[in-house]
Parts: structure tokens; C-alpha cells; sequence
């Protein structure tokens, strides 16, 4: 018996995907999936969700996109803004999804040094956790 | 001498002096009378990728009215992120709009009137001083010396910033060879480090810095030269147990030692660059 597949808009444009594209700039509509940014992103072996996936979780309007790791994993180093061939700059939906845990508090893990760093080191990782 | 006013921040004063000593010593051999700009502040290292960005660019700002208030229109950066953190904020602030806001915000500095212009070593070497002079002035021939050139992320990325094609990039192989060395275009030098994450998670910057020096390693490298501050520390202290012994050196280190700097000791501190 084969179960009922329902096709709907309903979950489409949800506030959170609204609130994501307008933190960022970005319009998650525009990307069609072909991963070229997973592909390419040095940290991709790290994430709990690759970069296309995390854009897939905010076109279907689902806050989990909240409570993953990949975000955080993400450096900021653009390699996926400059390769997407739909012009989705991706490094900034990440950073929206960052900085909306951040202003929800949903904290990451927190960042304890664990030895003597260079201020540029420190005032960068302070920084991404600043809402 | 031309005057170029200048921007150090926090990593030329502290464990980038190095390449801050080399590449003062070179710009002052090709004619640039170097001068820091007063009252400097942090840059932020990291700029905001979000809409809601104003507070991000106040510091950089700040820093650019004070270039402005020295009565100069550009202003030179020697460290990547600093770069792209100044001329971020410079284009920000080309609209008007924007600008006011800035300026309200900033309520206790004279108000920035904007146009200063942002620019890096690598591009005043290739744009204003060129190749060719550079090669000319040269001291010290690197005589050959395989050095391998890292870019990074900010350099290149996004890419109307970028200091040169985000996809080919050639201005750092084109000034080693202008030094007399083979520069050494290996296939990770535009893969990203790990910046910032190296305070969280050194884990995954030390997965990334062991497959950059391999990467350098493999294309034949005897050492990497870079100019940003964050990458030289990452490959110099996040290297995994097995990867390559390759010396990690600022740009500016390599430049003034071509340059005759006489003070090998600050440009080559023991233990400042492994």
C-alpha cells in the first residue's frame, strides 16, 4: 500500500524562510539544489548538514536549521558565494541563521581559549557570536 | 618620497611585526614615506555578512576618518582582514544614506565625507610601484627559492573586493618572482584555513592546515609566504603531527629581506615563524 504523498505550497514563503532572506539578502528560492557549494566548501567533512541542505531546510521554512552545527562550522571564507552559479550567496544565509539562534538563544557551544591567542583570533571567533 | 598613510592593526604590533619590519623597509627603499595613521582602533577583523550591519562598520570607519583627517585620500592595509574589513566599510559608505547614518552614529568624530581609497600591499605593488621596478630594486635575489603563495579567503573573496581574479589569481606569484623567486601556484592556496574557528575548533583548522601543507609540499614548495596574520598563525601552530615541516613567512618578511633590510633578527625572530 503505497502511503499518500501530499504536494503543497502551504510550507513555502514560511516566516522563518522569510526572516532568513531578509537578515541576509539572500532569496532562498533561487537555489536549485545542485550542490555545487557542498562541493566546494573546505569544511563540508565537519558539518552535521551540507551547506545545500541547510539552504534546502530554509526554502521548506523548518527552524531545525536552528539547532544545527553547520552554521557554526562555516568560516565566512566565501568559496560557495563565488561558485554558485544561481548567485546565492550562501555565507550569508549562514550568517542570518547564526545571528537568529544568537537573538532566539539558541547558543552554540561555548568558546573557552585554551591558550594564548593573537587578538585577531580571539576578536574574529568573539565577533560570530556577537547577536 | 611619496607619503602613503597606513593602517597597521592589532597584528602588526604584535606577533606580525615581522612582516610590518620587511615591508616598511622595502616601501621605504621604493620611495614611500610610510606614515601611521593616528589613533587607530580594531578593525573587526570579521565584517557582518547580514542586512543589519551599521554597528559592524563603525569601527573601521572611525579608522577612516581619521585617514581623512590627515588630509589623505587612500589609506594601506599589510593584513588580509584588515583589508577586507576598511574597504568593506569604504564602498559601504558610498551611499549617502548610509553615510549619514554613520556619521550620526559616530556623533563625536568629524563627519566622513568618504572617497578614501583602500588599498593592499600586493595591489600598490602591482598597480602603482609595478613588477618591473620592483624586480629592479632588488637586493637580494630569493635566487630561485620555491615559494609557495597563499591567498586565502579575504584576499580574493567576495569578489568585489578581491585583490585580484578570485579564480586565478596571480599578483602574490608575480611579485616572488619579482623577488627572484619560483613562485609555487600550489592547489589549495585559495582554500580557506579556518580563520577564527582555530579558537573553538582547532580540530577542524588543523584537518585544513595539514591538507594546505601537504598541498604546498606535494607542488615542491621550500617555504609558503602569506599576509594575513590569522593563516600565518594557523599554519604555523595548527599543524597536525605528520604534516610537512615547511616554514610559513609573512610576504612582507620575504619583501624586506629582499630589500637588504639589515636586521635579520626582527625580521626573522627565533621562534616567530617555525
Amino acid at each position: 500500500m503505497a502511503s499518500e504523498l501530499n504536494l503543497s505550497r502551504d510550507h513555502l514563503e514560511a516566516p522563518f524562510s522569510r526572516r532568513v532572506e531578509e537578515l541576509s539578502g539572500e532569496n532562498p528560492y533561487a537555489c536549485y539544489q545542485c550542490g555545487k557549494c557542498s562541493a566546494g566548501c573546505p569544511f563540508a567533512d565537519h558539518m552535521d548538514a551540507l551547506p545545500n541542505q541547510v539552504l534546502r531546510l530554509v526554502q521548506l521554512g523548518d527552524e531545525a536549521a536552528l539547532r544545527l552545527s553547520a552554521p557554526w562550522v562555516c568560516a565566512s571564507c566565501l568559496a560557495c558565494a563565488v561558485r554558485c552559479p544561481k548567485g546565492v550567496d550562501i555565507a550569508k544565509t549562514m550568517e542570518a541563521l547564526r545571528l537568529l539562534s544568537l537573538r532566539r538563544g539558541i547558543t552554540p557551544a561555548p568558546v573557552v581559549p585554551d591558550r594564548p591567542y593573537p587578538q585577531i583570533a580571539l576578536v574574529g571567533a568573539y565577533r560570530k557570536l556577537t547577536p | 618620497m611619496k607619503k602613503l598613510a597606513y593602517f597597521p592593526g592589532c597584528a602588526m604590533k604584535d606577533q606580525a611585526r615581522p612582516d610590518e619590519a620587511g615591508t616598511l623597509h622595502a616601501l621605504a627603499a621604493l620611495g614611500y614615506e610610510v606614515a601611521e595613521i593616528p589613533r587607530w582602533n580594531c578593525c573587526g577583523t570579521v565584517h557582518s555578512l547580514a542586512k543589519d550591519d551599521l554597528m559592524r562598520h563603525v569601527g573601521p570607519v572611525r579608522n577612516l576618518i581619521r585617514v581623512q583627517g590627515m588630509g589623505e585620500k587612500r589609506v594601506l592595509t599589510l593584513c588580509a582582514m584588515c583589508y577586507g574589513t576598511l574597504k568593506r566599510s569604504a564602498q559601504f559608505v558610498r551611499e549617502e544614506e548610509r553615510l549619514a547614518r554613520i556619521n550620526a552614529f559616530l556623533d563625536t568624530e568629524e563627519d566622513f565625507r568618504g572617497g578614501i581609497e583602500v588599498v593592499h600591499l600586493l595591489t600598490l605593488l602591482r598597480d602603482e610601484v609595478g613588477y618591473e621596478k620592483l624586480a629592479s630594486r632588488v637586493k637580494r635575489t630569493l635566487n630561485g627559492l620555491k615559494v609557495a603563495t597563499y591567498y586565502g579567503c579575504v584576499l580574493l573573496r567576495p569578489r568585489e573586493f578581491a585583490v585580484d581574479d578570485p579564480d586565478r589569481p596571480e599578483v602574490m606569484e608575480r611579485v616572488v618572482e619579482a623577488l627572484g623567486g619560483a613562485p609555487v601556484p600550489f592547489p589549495e592556496r585559495m582554500e580557506c584555513c579556518g580563520a577564527y574557528l582555530t579558537v573553538g575548533r582547532s580540530d577542524i583548522v588543523t584537518d585544513r592546515v595539514g591538507r594546505i601543507l601537504r598541498s604546498a609540499r606535494g607542488s615542491g614548495a621550500d617555504l609558503v609566504v602569506t599576509t594575513c596574520p590569522l593563516c600565518q598563525f594557523n599554519l604555523a601552530e595548527r599543524r597536525p603531527p605528520v604534516a610537512p615541516t615547511l616554514p610559513v613567512l609573512y610576504l612582507g618578511q620575504v619583501l624586506g629581506w629582499a630589500f637588504g633590510a639589515d636586521e635579520p633578527a626582527n625580521l626573522f625572530p627565533l621562534g616567530g615563524a617555525r
